[in-house]
């Protein structure tokens, strides 16, 4: 048998086949079925394969632990997802083809070398390595549960069916670890409300890209589905509607749980000052009230800065966040905050002419970020904050983390964040709502993040990235097709290492898993002209 | 609450919060924008704030004793009191409105009944919701029209009642040729996923279905004359195929909803699927004297390509029941027939050395022979005119090269012939935002004409070809961008305000979300049933 590296031969293979057909087609080649079988993505670390195949005894496959392993709920959770999938990725075939004399690939032994962990962190160690050999079965081992989660999901993808409809699995050596500690993917459930079955379905998404941060973009100008225990007006009178586009309690606990489970943080974005219109149909003085000419004018603005009873609130209101979602992180939000409705207000100009700040109306921003930052970290919150409270001039405390958004020149935005000594977050170059025709995940896929002007120590301040699909066109109807899988090029971009930038070695690897997600159940749109081996049914 | 008396009122509220425009965001579209609204708009609509409860659980539709009696609007009726029956509405029935219960929509069918949907069939009827309510049309398919708007003018009242003002209606459509491509060859459609649009087509009045079947990509139309083609041509022979018994049930869906099912079978260019199936049939490009091993359009000079044509085409004729053919004819590239030394000879002998566009006009003016002869009439795309072809009088022409179209539409109906449009309502083209009101503002008649040439316009058709879209988000993106279309060539030239439109297009958003398909938000908005909401 063959002993060649398997990823050589097979990016050859297209590559051949690409050519043969490219000399006269006058139409885009199409992706035919199986790409790039067996085939990882994020591509690892170090992924070395040979030809030589194992056939997997799918319905009677075994996850054990090694002996000295520790045991964690999380892991065994996870066996029995991991085996669903290898269950279920056997398509229709799964009953014939038992071949009986070849050695079987019969399980998967996991080594888990630490301690067991509940909820994963921005710390988190997710490094594996993961061993299939002529043994009947495959090894894994990590520092950590979170480590084999996505060790699990990276063997889970090794497996493919072969045109006699046997699941096989490549011998392959595998040794992974991520590129960036946080990867996240925003969703906005205030522009239309996302049921909670549509954002499970997009948390599996995210497993099956190693993704792992849901940054939860919650409430916003248009609606408020927060339930809140200590303001049940906020939703009741926020939301859509206050009986069915709610987030309770319990939805709240779900989506944390079920993240958890799939090593994925959840952090919550509370925006403020700005984008609190729905903030006020609830908690009423909330708001800045705005005056033309002398009187109120019936409209509002961001939140009043200047009053005690704001900062009583956002304190009750974040203590009560902190204790549902269970992540050291919070996201302040801090974006697109307009000055006019302030400036219309005299009480505010009588304020700051008090405290001395007449007519800066980004110092009085600031005495409010600065407050909320205070009150954040005293109920123990750490915090994320988008990237114009640092344009503003506002200061803030030296662990924020500063996710930067504008794409214009966001290089530039990245070179002076970190050179301020602040952690960076970078998303401008992944805004998924902005669509366009044909492939645009080719140009996320591109982006390279550590291209900006700094020294080495400013690049390591640069902590990860968020693909964002704003809410404003997405809802249950649309946003799981629009997501995926342009949200996997980002996935790649920001676990794989930097040197992994090719999209034509790309693209058979990105049909491939943009159909293993639709055979997993996720509507993943599709790239360009072709066909999966397993097609979606609705 | 103040909007629920009347949608006419209604609709100058939701005027005026839109006006404001001092949030600093865009205002939401929320949940009941436009109750009781008719998408696309009937031509003429006469509505009273009196209200009348419909009895949605029990409710029937009853032939006049005069009536006609057809089994499509047998099959309709079926349809339509199911799709009441589960509205939405909860229909607590009390007797608020005791003496003006309707439980009974009375039909009134003057004319013969028509099997099949054609270019010719009238669409038109007169509907009254009133102490006498009554469904009245000259055709089965006016029928099925007016079924769809009465089921759209059913909404739920503050206390929990289904519920229609008193409304009289005078309907008809602007343009015979309503359309939608959708294309099957860049990626496979189920047949499920086909039948859902189609049921979203009947929703907005869309009466024809332009199957662009195949391409060069994939054949996935199974011939039993010529099987090979779909063995060889399509993506998978095991089920990315659509069989004859697909094929025909694809056809009996459409057919009991008034829709039109015309196939596309694109020649001589976008033909690769079809040669892998076919030896023979494709031109073979030359490099140096040499075949280079591509291969190009239909070989336009052998006669075994006619014979397949016409063998293929009488196959197709029997099957799909319409009388219009597409024909393709868009974009053939000469250069492959320009390096094989055979076609050069050929066309040395037939005097017409170097002229490649008279070359396509042989190939195409066969393949209209041999098209009429089988017994179809057939539409074409616009470079078969554009190449100078002449083609037959009776020859449908759709303008789909959106650079000046209107100068394209002034054109070829100069030139007399009848003109479907594309051009401005390629749905596969993204931009971020409300698109649809691009849609919607494109007036097809604005192009300089007379009279007659403008009524040579016979409709248009919205477009989503199959690059970048399969089941998993073929429906999202259909709909509701292709409803603006589907307003644009029903209603009157004068129901042309986006700003009006866009809270009856919510509404209707919301309504086929809440019938099944997965339609996608037009803005922030919500509706009362949002999609996999499960609460």
């Amino acid at each position: 048998m063959l002993r060649q590296l398997f990823f050589v031969i097979s990016i050859a293979v297209v590559a051949l086949a690409n050519s043969q057909r490219k000399l006269s087609l006058d139409f885009p080649t199409p992706l035919l079925g199986n790409t790039s079988p067996g085939s990882v993505w994020p591509q690892p670390e170090s992924h070395v394969s040979t030809a030589e195949t194992f056939p997997v005894a799918v319905e009677s496959f075994m996850f054990t632990y090694a002996s000295k392993s520790n045991k964690c709920d999380l892991v065994y959770e996870a066996f029995k997802r991991y085996g669903a999938i290898i269950i279920n990725s056997a398509g229709d075939q799964k009953l014939r083809f038992r071949p009986l004399t070849t050695p079987m690939l019969t399980g998967l032994e996991v080594n888990l070398m630490a301690p067991c962990e509940d909820y994963p962190s921005l710390d988190m160690d997710e490094s594996y390595a993961l061993d299939i050999n002529s043994m009947a079965v495959a090894t894994l081992t990590a520092k950590s549960v979170w480590g084999i989660l996505r060790g699990m999901e990276s063997f889970s993808q090794l497996l493919w069916e072969s045109d006699s409809g046997q699941i096989v699995a490549n011998k392959t050596n595998i040794i992974d670890k991520p590129r960036y500690a946080h990867r996240g993917i925003l969703l906005d459930t205030s522009r239309h409300y996302q049921p909670v079955n549509v954002i499970l379905e997009n948390i599996d998404g995210m497993a099956y890209n190693k993704i792992n941060v849901f940054h939860w973009h919650i409430v916003d100008d248009q609606s408020f589905p927060y339930v809140s225990s200590v303001y049940p007006d906020l939703s009741a009178k926020g939301a859509y509607n206050p009986i069915t586009h709610i987030y309770t309690i319990e939805d709240v606990a779900e989506v944390i749980e079920y993240a958890r489970l799939r090593g994925i943080r959840v952090v919550p974005e509370f925006d403020t000052p700005g984008h609190s219109t729905s903030m006020g149909k609830g908690q009423p003085g909330l708001l800045t009230e705005c005056y033309t000419g002398s009187s109120p004018n019936g409209n509002y603005g961001p939140i009043n800065p200047t009053v005690n009873t704001t900062y009583t609130f956002i304190q009750n209101l974040f203590t009560e966040v902190k204790s549902s979602f269970k992540d050291a992180y919070i996201h302040l939000g801090g974006d697109e905050v307009s000055f006019s409705c302030w400036q219309s207000n005299p009480a505010i100009n009588n304020w700051m002419k008090s405290h001395n700040m007449t007519g800066d109306y980004k110092k009085l921003e600031q005495v409010y970020i600065q407050q909320v930052l205070d009150i954040s970290a005293a109920i123990g919150y750490s915090y994320i904050v988008w990237q114009e409270v640092v344009d503003n001039g506002v200061k803030v405390k030296a662990d924020t983390v500063v996710e930067v958004w504008i794409n214009n020149h966001p290089d530039n935005e990245l070179a002076k964040v970190t050179a301020l000594g602040y952690r960076a977050l970078l998303a401008a170059p992944w805004y998924l709502d902005y669509i366009s025709t044909g492939e645009d995940w080719k140009r996320y896929y591109s982006y390279e993040p550590s291209n900006f002007n700094g020294t080495a120590e400013q690049k390591k301040l640069l902590i990860g990235g968020e693909a964002c699909l704003w809410g404003e066109y997405v809802d249950g109807s649309n946003v799981t097709p629009r997501l995926w899988p342009r949200a996997s090029a980002v996935a790649e971009r920001l676990w794989s290492p930097e040197t992994v930038n090719d999209v034509d070695a790309a693209t058979p690897r990105l049909h491939q898993h943009r159909c293993r997600m639709v055979q997993r159940g996720i509507p993943a749109e599709p790239l360009h002209p072709g066909y999966c081996k397993h097609e979606w049914r609705n | 609450m103040g909007c629920r008396d009347f949608f006419a009122v209604c609709l100058l509220l939701v005027g005026a919060v839109h006006a404001t425009g001092k949030l600093g965001y865009p205002a939401p579209l929320l949940g009941e924008t436009s109750p009781g609204s008719v998408w696309p708009q009937p031509h003429t609509v006469t509505a009273s704030p009196q209200l009348y409860t419909i009895d949605i659980q029990a409710f029937r539709f009853e032939y006049l004793q005069t009536s006609q009696r057809c089994h499509v609007a047998d099959e309709a009726f079926k349809r339509y009191q199911l799709l009441i029956s589960r509205s939405g509405i909860k229909a607590k029935f009390h007797d608020k409105y005791s003496t003006s219960v309707i439980s009974v929509l009375p039909v009134m069918i003057t004319g013969p009944c028509e099997d099949m949907p054609s270019l010719d069939m009238k669409e038109g009827y007169i509907l009254d919701v009133g102490s006498n309510p009554l469904l009245n049309a000259s055709s089965v398919w006016g029928v099925l029209r007016g079924l769809e708007t009465f089921s759209q003018m059913i909404w739920e009242d503050p206390s929990g009642q289904a519920v229609a003002n008193k409304t009289h209606i005078i309907d008809e459509p602007r343009y015979a040729h309503r359309g939608l491509l959708l294309d099957t060859a860049r990626h496979f459609l189920p047949v499920n996923v086909i039948l859902e649009n189609l049921e979203a087509m009947a929703y907005n009045k869309f009466n024809v279905f332009h199957w662009h079947i195949v391409d060069a990509q994939s054949f996935p139309y199974v011939s039993t004359v010529y099987p090979n083609l779909h063995l060889k041509g399509s993506y998978s022979s095991l089920n990315l195929v659509y069989t004859p018994e697909m094929i025909a049930q694809v056809i009996e869906f459409a057919r009991l909803r008034g829709i039109r099912v015309v196939p596309e079978f694109d020649t001589p260019g976008h033909t690769y699927s079809w040669g892998l199936g076919q030896p023979g049939l494709l031109t073979t490009c030359y490099t140096g004297g040499k075949p280079n091993g591509d291969v190009g359009p239909i070989n336009p000079t052998v006669n075994s390509s006619y014979t397949f044509i016409k063998n293929l085409f009488t196959e197709v004729r029997g099957q799909f029941k319409d009388k219009y053919i597409h024909l393709g004819g868009d974009e053939v590239p000469f250069d492959c027939w320009k390096s094989n030394p055979n076609i050069t000879t050929w066309m040395a002998a037939h005097n017409m050395s170097g002229d490649y566009a008279k070359l396509e006009q042989v190939y195409i003016q066969q393949v209209i022979d041999i098209t009429g002869a089988i017994g179809f009439s057939y539409i074409v795309w616009q470079e078969v005119i554009d190449n100078g072809v002449k083609a037959k009088d009776d020859t449908v022409v759709e303008v789909w090269i959106n650079n000046h179209p209107e100068v394209e539409m002034a054109k070829v109906t100069a030139l007399g012939y009848r003109t479907i449009l594309a051009a401005p309502w390629y749905l596969e083209e993204l931009t971020v935002g409300e698109d649809w009101k691009k849609y919607y503002s494109y007036e097809p008649t604005n192009f300089n004409g007379t009279a007659q040439q403008k009524a040579l316009v016979i409709g248009g058709e919205a477009c989503l070809w199959g690059e970048y879209v399969d089941a998993t988000n073929i429906s999202p993106r259909l709909w509701p961008r292709a409803s603006a279309v589907a307003e644009r060539l029903w209603s009157p030239e004068t129901v042309n305000d986006v700003d009006a439109a866009t809270p009856r297009l919510h509404q209707h958003r919301c309504r086929m979300v809440q019938r099944g398909i997965p339609a996608e938000p037009l803005h922030p908005s919500y509706c009362v049933f949002d999609w996999m909401n499960r609460k």
